[in-house]
């Protein structure tokens, strides 16, 4: 996986491209996790458009996050998820979490 | 039920094969010409079953999984993930909606994902033996229903 960030305005947009399995989500949240303490944004948006694959690790990579944005009583928005990931995170009722989709990564 | 076509591999319990098995998976099942969805569907679950095999059959060592895909009659795809771990003492408490003994990375939703995103899920475990998923999905497929 490939993790590429943008911060504007407190707003920390993390780009995600590649696989989300097992074998790369505790990499992931490492990542995303670091960012959030160097930046300490408000917001933390996820932005999924470069993901091909995601398995239910990525639902615990999106509940890492925001329990690490809960800790800094900021909030986390997932943007430009895939139809096969967003079909993972809805089976496990990440949408009562999170705000998902709508939210587009600044260009 | 006699397949139409199948295959059998079998691997190192190493998360790196997670990926290996998803592709074994969807090349296996391209000859039923699925849709995206179902094509995702299948990935979703093979990924899940062996991660679970992974992460919880062999926490302590490397150990053999095998992944059995078999072609059957009205395009049913049947996949079949076994290993000679540790079992599952309790298989009605690994089946409860995040329920999980694995790490931070696991979310304990992987039987549910399995079990919403094909048509028939079974799960037998015996303690210390090991454990076998077999799972089933009808393939519409790009042209629909045969």
């Amino acid at each position: 996986m490939q993790y590429t960030s943008l911060l504007q305005d407190k707003r920390l947009t993390v780009l995600l491209t590649g696989e989300i399995d097992h074998h790369s989500a505790r990499q992931a949240m490492e990542a995303i996790t670091a960012k959030i303490n160097v930046y300490l944004p408000r917001r933390c948006v996820l932005d999924f458009g470069g993901v091909t694959f995601m398995d239910s690790s990525g639902i615990a990579v999106v509940i890492h996050t925001l329990r690490a944005m809960e800790e800094l009583e900021g909030e986390v928005c997932l943007a430009n998820v895939p139809a096969q990931p967003m079909k993972v995170l809805r089976a496990g009722g990440i949408e009562k979490l999170v705000r998902c989709g709508a939210e587009r990564s600044p260009a | 039920m006699k397949p139409e076509n199948e295959a059998l591999v079998q691997f190192p319990s190493l998360s790196a094969n997670e990926a290996l098995a998803r592709q074994i998976a969807a090349a296996f099942a391209a000859q039923m010409d699925p849709t995206l969805e179902e094509l995702g569907d299948v990935k979703t679950a093979v990924s899940e079953a062996v991660t679970n095999a992974i992460v919880h059959a062999y926490p302590d060592r490397i150990g053999p999984v095998s992944l059995r895909l078999r072609r059957l009659p009205g395009n049913v795809l049947e996949l079949t993930v076994k290993d000679k771990g540790l079992g599952i003492a309790d298989v009605a408490k690994a089946r409860e909606p995040l329920f999980t003994t694995g790490g931070a990375e696991r979310s304990g939703m992987g039987i549910t994902i399995m079990e919403s995103f094909m048509n028939s899920f079974s799960l037998r475990s015996t303690p210390g033996k090991g454990t076998v998923v077999r799972m089933r999905k009808k393939l519409q497929g790009r042209g629909g229903a045969e």
